[in-house]
């Protein structure tokens, strides 16, 4: 077990995402950075589906009971490892008893653990990801235990990669949603010639920015949703769905983001800067 | 075989979105629905996909592919044009139980005011319709339901609630709903439902799909409680028909 001596201030276990039920209602849900996670999965030589901690701005205190192999990435904090400092990207081998505790967020917003063969959490609905209105609890609570496999031997084929983060990047590429056409020549240039700043309302559902563009009056009947669709309101709100976001909505989907730029945004917090680039 | 004028619009490089004509008619959403089991059962069959119908779209969603736009579009086209009428899911009516005890009914009696009707009219015309599932989202398992009568409609709350109940029975515009789990939200709640409508310990978690039918029916407090105590332990079955295609 992994005991959970502090949680942090919003941590889940997340993998791939659910898939199949968005025609219910259910979200993808699944790691905001998919980029990142990939890499520390793939230094564990985890299957891709292997599910992670995503630890979001504020880390936990975290104390293993059996040996494992665990790696960080994703957001720079500052880690110890019994009051060693830690790096991203570096395979780390877990005694029993060891305690892995997070300290201040120096870049990015989520932070990742991935641990040898994936958190062993119950699956429901074909996922681990933490999601409340599906599983028991939608966040690690403090003073939880969350089950792993014990793993005393593990030979790599790599122990550590570059540090090749999106954390600095703030272009997203996009491509055009259903209702890009909608865009008149003044609103374009207002999409894809300025900066954006991310909002304070951000979370796993969504990400609003602050600047306003010219509204509009289309409407249209609900219709789906994706993870990275950006929702324009008639008031001229740019609104970016992400992992958790709903599966429908009636406001008009202008642009998608790609999977990359999703991790990008995953990255942000408010008031950091980002920018459009239509593919 | 009726033929629409739809579009095929792009979305992303994993997903496209198919339009047909900007109305909600049963015959569109029937149209969509034998589109997407014609998809789903003869033409995608080597993708990872996903097809999510509501009102008067269809998104189809590749998971692991990227998506060229220019060709998937003719080969959709092409698809939907040859498409034959295959076997389609069996469609249900589903008659779920309501309590209108003014426990539930936070609003009913600014609703009946605002609309010139009594409390017991607002119920009679509430149940008497029979609703069509046009799209499930929002929430897992939240359905959007068409066919509410003109005189039901009623714009939202000036400001909505932080906390609805779970199976609170709301009306919205031209809508009407029941929120499957505790929410924020903005309708005007009549009452409430018990029937779980979504539950993740089935298999088929979703008790409804797009294109079946939903119908309430009054029941008093004592009624509620008896079904809550049996949905609680497992033994509730709601009263479903199937609807002849």
């Amino acid at each position: 077990m992994l005991k959970v001596l502090k949680s942090g201030f919003y941590t889940t276990v997340q993998d791939c995402g659910r898939f199949g039920l968005r025609d219910k209602g259910v979200p993808v849900s699944g790691v905001m950075d998919m980029e990142t996670v990939y890499k520390i999965n793939t230094l564990l030589e985890n299957e891709t589906k292997a599910s992670v901690l995503e630890i979001t701005m504020t880390g936990p205190t975290l104390e293993f009971e059996q040996d494992t192999y665990i790696t960080l990435g994703g957001a720079e904090f500052s880690i110890t490892l019994n009051n060693e400092p830690v790096e991203n990207y570096e395979l780390l081998k877990i005694k029993a008893g060891d305690i892995l505790s997070y300290g201040r967020l120096k870049k990015g917003f989520r932070g990742y653990l991935a641990i040898k063969n994936g958190f062993q959490t119950s699956e429901i609905l074909g996922s681990r990801s933490c999601y409340s209105a599906i599983t028991p609890s939608g966040v690690v609570k403090d003073k939880s235990q969350i089950k792993y496999t014990k793993w005393s031997n593990f030979d790599p084929k790599i122990s550590g990669l570059k540090t090749n983060t999106l954390l600095d990047e703030t272009e997203l590429y996009v491509g055009k949603g259903p209702e890009f056409d909608l865009l008149n020549d003044k609103q374009l240039e207002q999409i894809f010639f300025k900066e954006f700043t991310i909002a304070s309302e951000n979370n796993r559902m969504a990400y609003q920015l602050n600047e306003i563009i010219d509204g509009h009056s289309f409407s249209m009947l609900t219709s789906a949703t994706l993870p990275g669709t950006v929702q324009f309101t008639p008031a001229g709100k740019l609104i970016i769905l992400m992992r958790d976001g709903q599966t429908t909505g009636g406001y008009p989907r202008i642009i998608q983001l790609t999977d990359k730029a999703i991790s990008i945004v995953s990255q942000k917090k408010s008031g950091d800067t980002i920018s459009f680039k239509l593919l | 075989m009726k033929q629409y004028s739809i579009a095929i619009k792009p979305f992303g490089v994993h997903a496209v979105l198919i339009e047909w004509p900007d109305r909600v008619e049963e015959d569109i959403l029937d149209d969509i629905l034998t589109f997407s089991s014609y998809l789903k059962e003869e033409c995608l069959i080597n993708e990872t996909f996903e097809l999510v119908p509501a009102y008067n779209s269809l998104t189809v969603i590749l998971r692991n592919t990227t998506i060229d736009f220019i060709s998937f579009k003719n080969q959709l086209l092409n698809w939907y044009i040859t498409k034959s009428d295959i076997k389609k899911e069996q469609k249900y009516l589903w008659r779920l139980p309501v309590c209108y005890d003014e426990n539930f009914s936070l609003d009913l009696f600014e609703v009946a005011e605002k609309l010139k009707k009594t409390p017991e009219e607002i119920i009679t015309m509430h149940t008497a319709n029979v609703y069509t599932v046009y799209g499930i989202g929002f929430l897992p398992g939240f359905m959007y339901l068409g066919g509410l009568p003109k005189e039901l409609e009623i714009p939202r709350r000036d400001s909505p609630r932080k906390k609805v109940i779970k199976g609170a029975v709301g009306l919205a515009g031209k809508q009407t709903g029941i929120y499957p789990q505790e929410s924020p939200g903005g309708w005007n709640i009549i009452g409430n439902c018990n029937v779980p409508i979504f539950n993740t310990k089935n298999e088929e978690p979703c008790l409804v799909k797009v294109g079946d039918k939903i119908q309430f029916y009054k029941v008093s407090k004592a009624t509620y409680e008896l079904h809550k105590i049996e949905v609680e332990v497992g033994i509730y079955k709601p009263e479903k028909s199937k609807i002849d295609a």
